[in-house]
């Protein structure tokens, strides 16, 4: 477990960063600040304002109408001045905190374009997603609403202090008396609430975790009439998290009534002493009223203090993890590489060695030496690392020692943008962005014609199917997109590198959803696409691998064999155990 | 909303005391104003000093009464809010569980989730609230005028003209920012969708290099968020000095005609007081109704969703069935003529199919993606009604079985490998829930998964984690076999089970449920014809149709459809090797 010492350090380190951040909004800083001090100002003036004026309205003919007037003209442009202040103290406010988030997210977002890959394949998707939304907003409304509140909160206790002070220092010693109730109460609450909140979020988070289980695979309870069993669990978790709820809402609801309770032994002590100090002419009835007024005011800030440096940790936990992630370590940098603008269609690999983690070596010693238009293909069985070597070729990952060059130049000499553009990739996953169809094949090429579109859809075979769709090709599809199979969405991706005319190709099982005579048709396709290119293809059919010039055989990670069919069929090694095998009876 | 009232049924005196309780301590509020016009009126002008102490006695004792009021309201509605929401929640576990696959694949088990989830934790904060606000807020609103009417009629009318119009201010606020808020939520959520879209496209955008494109896409969204936010913000941050400025007027108000009428002898000193403090007591009893308000427009909109669901009644049901007996010398799974079209959608997926399976018998069914192969498997354990034409198992219609008899005779491995959290045992336990160690390590086996299986810590008592995380895909896969296998069902249905699986690893598996389980009907859904090719009877379909039904040689010669897809995935040479 960190020390206590070394939290409050990275804390105040957050804390300085996120300030950074603040830097352009400093003149809405300045406004902010200048209004809400107004307008705490006037609050708190107001009720002297009105207790003068309950001053002159002492008894049957003794209403002094002319210094009524004053008092109530006073008490009006005092309210309009607060008023105006507290909105526009607000508008600030707004500015600054979503400026900030808009600023800190755009800058979030761009460091995920340059993360390395490893760090996004190493990383749970959802962890990254909620960094960028859920903390960020978090900061927004704990951070920067919550400093908002601190301050005006802080202004308010001092100002009232100072308020009462002047006007009589016995009440307000009462005042100050009671007020460690008012800190203790909540906070005791709060702590209490807190075990309990954690303790109904885990049996919450159990409960989640069997529904989505259950409910998320209903088909599967359905088909083992498992429903019976999966209500038992059920019944089960909802009782514990019902058992634990009722204690954390009960006690979560405690703060409202125990601090009007407070604030109710407040309001009788400043009743009561100042009652006795009228009695020797201390205080008048109206000093009294305001004195009410503030008691009343006075213990609301601190339950507020109190929630919102609840809300601040928070808020800076939630800030720590996105600056951490603003700090990951980048790809290295491609500014000052030249660019690889003449392709021959040559890779060579040398003497590459590469491993996902350190000290558990995967890939030793590789050579490959492939030359125009020729094919090499990648097999072995599932989770061999087979998409290791693609990782390499198209430098999402770099190698550890060896190198690789694409047309004589070292891949790492070169920028990442002009190698990517020399190599047109279909992957097995098939990704496709929330936009239109046309959006989605040009990807590749923004400014292709609609002809070259129609044209690179036919050659991947979907032509015919998105004609059909009731937009055609302005059909908005998105990558949950129910109405298109898995093959469709495929031969989309195939489409969208039908466009482009790169000089190398690579394709990761990229047929593996299409029916197998559609496959043909776009193997076809593949074909005249990689006549006089260079290929790489990851296939589980051996047939389609088997024209290959050059077959890469791996196993659990290592590269076991290399050659072409026959060369491979004739030694007789795990190639061709695994070609026999798919004939086992 | 009010049909999901009847959750409270068990939590009657909860429900009716809570709020109830809170009444009573409205009531000691309310009544501390004036007293406190009391002690400066008779106490103060009198200097009476034991009549302070006594009126602050009383005081202390309303609040500690009041005190204990609330805290038992603040149980009761807690007790009974939460009882709500676990009897519901039961409830609809209990519905979901009836719905039959139509339902599912019409609602979405994304969906369904959220309703149990998510919906009814806000449904039951909504009724809390409104067990602890409804009341009481709106009762110290009328209280407060009422008091002020007590005190004096005439000066009632201010009260009777600022609380309507700080209520219609705020509901006007609210009313617009709440679309706005939305609108908000829904910008929110894009970015949302940007961000997990790009985490996972991160592969195609970098190889297009598109991550600047895709950087300015993010920040024109982040921008529009920024500008709806504020906008948004700006309305609702009238709220506060909207209503503080109001109430400030009504106080104004009330200082120039109370201290004409105490001129006039109207009232006291001590009761104008009492009346500016009504008057603050008015504006935060509203502002918890506009809090209120807002929480039950959302509960609303949940009790809503949640009832949707419970609209949705199964379009398969087996109420009424009775055990069925063997009609003997029938074949084992029949289809007669059997039409199938999935609701919602008028086209048929299945037309006319007429096969049969005798026991003991491998069948093969074959054709591309959306010929209606795994269609044809949904209909055997009767996850959907056939739209005419019946589907029997042992010479009975599916539709006379009880779901139980009809389904303890299959094994069934959908395509997608589902595993539940907990421990090999227990998720080999599905479909036997009494299977034993041996029965358990003997299905491991056919399903090839022993061997990892072994190698794992505890063996059996390997924890799985939720949708088996630590396995991998061929694991998960073989596991999800095993579990059919285990209790050997009559039926075994692989629909396309084998996808994650090496061709060795499929071919072993293949041999060893031929030769462990003879007695048993296994369909093997497949794309690849080196799954089938070996089955007793292959069914070929196309567009929903059957194309041709015998086996490898005699659809080799027979049918076109067959012979195309075996050409597409052998050679010429293998094709006439190995038929």
């Amino acid at each position: 477990m960190p020390d206590k010492k070394q939290i409050k350090q990275s804390s105040s380190k957050a804390l300085k960063k996120l300030l950074g951040y603040a830097k352009p909004y400093r003149p809405l800083f300045v406004l902010s600040t200048v209004f809400a001090l107004i307008s705490v100002g006037c609050t708190l003036y107001a009720p002297i304002l009105i207790g003068k004026g309950v001053d002159v309205i002492v008894g049957v003919d003794d209403v002094d109408f002319d210094r009524l007037i004053p008092v109530i003209a006073g008490l009006l442009i005092l309210v309009a001045v607060t008023g105006i202040c507290q909105w526009l103290m607000s508008i600030c406010t707004n500015r600054i905190t979503f400026g900030i988030v808009r600023d800190l997210r755009n800058e979030a977002f761009s460091k995920l374009e340059r993360l390395p890959l490893s760090y996004i394949d190493s990383h749970s998707h959802g962890d990254i997603i909620s960094r960028v939304i859920t903390d960020v907003e978090q900061v927004s409304d704990g951070l920067l609403m919550g400093f908002a509140q601190l301050f005006t909160g802080v202004c308010t206790v001092l100002g009232t202090l100072v308020f009462m002070l002047t006007i009589n220092v016995k009440i307000t010693l009462v005042v100050v008396l009671i007020t460690p109730l008012s800190l203790f109460v909540p906070r005791f609450v709060s702590k209490s609430t807190y075990k309990l909140f954690h303790k109904q979020s885990v049996a919450r988070g159990e409960l989640t975790g069997l529904v989505e289980e259950m409910t998320g695979e209903q088909k599967t309870v359905t088909a083992f009439c498992y429903g019976d069993e999966a209500q038992a669990k059920f019944d089960e978790a909802n009782k514990a998290l019902a058992d634990v709820s009722v204690k954390a809402i009960f006690f979560s609801s405690l703060t409202n009534p125990t601090t009007r309770f407070v604030n109710g032994l407040v309001y009788t002590g400043v009743g009561i002493v100042g009652a006795f100090t009228a009695f020797s002419g201390g205080i008048t009835v109206g000093q009294l009223s305001s004195f009410l007024t503030y008691a009343n005011q006075y213990t609301k800030p601190f339950n507020e203090i109190s929630g919102v440096i609840t809300e601040l940790q928070g808020a800076l936990a939630s800030a720590q993890r996105v600056f951490s992630l603003l700090e990951e370590p980048e790809e290295s940098s491609d500014s000052g590489l030249k660019e690889l603008s003449s392709f021959d269609g040559s890779v060579d690999v040398d003497d590459v060695s590469f491993s996902y983690v350190e000290n558990k070596p995967l890939i030793e010693d590789f050579d490959l030496h492939v030359r125009k238009g020729q094919r090499t293909a990648i097999v072995g069985p599932t989770g061999c690392g087979k998409t290791t070597v693609i990782n390499l070729l198209m430098r999402f990952y770099d190698v550890d020692s060896g190198k690789i060059s694409v047309s004589g130049e070292d891949i790492r000499n070169v920028t990442r943008a002009s190698l990517r553009s020399g190599y047109a990739m279909v992957l097995q996953e098939t990704w496709l962005k929330t936009g239109t169809i046309r959006d989605n094949i040009a990807y590749g090429r923004p400014d292709a014609s609609e002809q070259d579109i129609i044209a690179a859809a036919k050659a991947a075979y979907c032509h015919s199917f998105i004609k059909r769709l009731p937009l055609g090709y302005d059909t908005v599809i998105s990558d949950s997109y129910a109405t298109l199979s898995a093959g469709q969405k495929q031969l989309l991706c195939i489409a969208r590198v039908m466009l482009c005319t790169p000089h190398m190709l690579i394709l990761d099982e990229a047929t593996s959803s299409i029916d197998t005579r559609t496959e043909i048709l776009v193997q076809n396709a593949f074909a005249k696409l990689m006549q006089g290119r260079t290929s790489f293809i990851i296939a589980h059919r051996l047939s389609t691998i088997k024209e290959a010039d050059n077959i890469i055989v791996m196993k659990d990670g290592h590269i076991v064999e290399q050659g072409d069919h026959r060369s491979l069929m004739q030694k007789g090694g795990f190639y061709c155990e695994l070609y026999n095998s798919q004939f086992a009876q | 909303m009010f049909r999901l009232a009847k959750y409270l049924k068990h939590y009657k005196i909860q429900s009716i005391f809570g709020p109830l309780f809170k009444l009573i301590e409205a009531c000691f509020e309310l009544a501390v104003p004036l007293i406190m016009a009391d002690i400066i009126d008779t106490g103060i002008k009198n200097e009476d000093s034991s009549y302070i102490l006594w009126r602050g006695g009383i005081l202390v004792l309303l609040g500690i009464l009041g005190l204990v009021c609330s805290l038992t309201a603040q149980y009761f509605a807690a007790k009974a809010s939460v009882g709500f929401g676990t009897e519901l929640r039961t409830a609809l576990f209990k519905h979901i569980n009836t719905l039959s696959y139509a339902e599912i694949d019409k609602l979405g088990s994304h969906t369904l989730v959220t309703r149990m989830t998510s919906d009814i934790n806000q449904a039951q904060t909504g009724v809390n609230m409104v067990l602890r606000l409804f009341l009481r807020s709106p009762f110290i609103v009328l209280g407060s005028v009422i008091m002020a009417f007590t005190i004096s009629v005439k000066l009632t009318l201010i009260f009777i003209i600022i609380s309507p119009a700080l209520a219609f201010v705020i509901y006007k606020i609210m009313s617009s920012t709440i679309p706005r808020y939305k609108k908000v939520q829904k910008t929110l959520d894009r970015t949302n969708l940007i961000t997990s879209e790009n985490l996972v496209g991160t592969r195609v955008i970098r190889a297009f290099s598109r991550q600047k494109d895709e950087q300015q896409e993010f920040e024109k969204n982040a921008e529009e968020l920024k500008k709806m936010q504020i906008a948004a913000g700006k309305i609702s941050a009238i709220m506060n000095p909207a209503t503080y400025v109001i109430v400030n007027l009504a106080i104004a108000a009330i200082l120039w005609f109370g201290g004409k009428s105490v001129n006039i002898g109207g009232i006291t000193q001590g009761e104008v007081i009492a009346l500016l403090n009504y008057m603050n007591q008015i504006l935060l009893a509203l502002l918890a109704v506009a809090l209120l308000v807002t929480n039950i427009t959302k509960m609303y909109a949940c009790a809503g969703r949640i009832n949707e669901v419970f609209d949705v009644q199964p379009s398969v049901s087996d109420e009424g069935n009775t055990t069925v007996s063997e009609i003997p010398d029938s074949p084992k799974v029949e289809f007669r003529d059997v039409s199938f079209a999935y609701s919602g959608s008028g086209e048929h997926v299945l037309e006319n199919i007429s096969f049969t399976a005798d026991k003991g018998m491998t069948v093969g069914i074959i054709g591309g993606t959306g010929s209606g192969k795994t269609s044809v498997i949904n209909l055997i354990p009767r996850f959907y009604d056939t739209s005419s034409g019946s589907v029997l198992v042992d010479g009975t219609d599916v539709k006379k079985y009880p779901f139980t008899q009809l389904r303890t005779k299959i094994g069934i491995v959908p395509q997608k490998a589902v595993l539940f959290k907990g421990t090999v045992r227990e998720n080999m336990r599905w479909r036997d829930r009494n299977a034993t160690d041996e029965q358990i390590m003997k299905a491991l086996e056919t399903a090839q998964a022993d061997g990892f299986v072994k190698q794992k810590q505890g063996v059996l008592d390997f924890e799985i984690l939720q949708q088996g995380k630590n396995l991998s895909g061929g694991q998960r896969q073989r596991l999800t076999i095993a579990r059919a296998l285990v209790g050997d069902p009559e039926i075994l249905i692989l629909d396309d089970s084998a996808s994650a699986l090496d061709l060795a690893t499929d071919a072993a598996l293949r041999k060893a449920i031929a030769e462990q389980t003879t007695d048993m009907t296994v369909f093997i859904v497949s794309q690849r014809i080196s799954s089938i090719k070996n089955a007793d009877r292959i069914v070929v379909l196309e567009d929903g149709r059957v194309a041709g039904i015998g086996t490898h040689k005699e659809l080799f010669g027979s049918c076109d459809v067959y012979r195309e897809i075996c050409l597409s995935q052998l050679s010429e040479k293998e094709v006439a090797e190995h038929a």
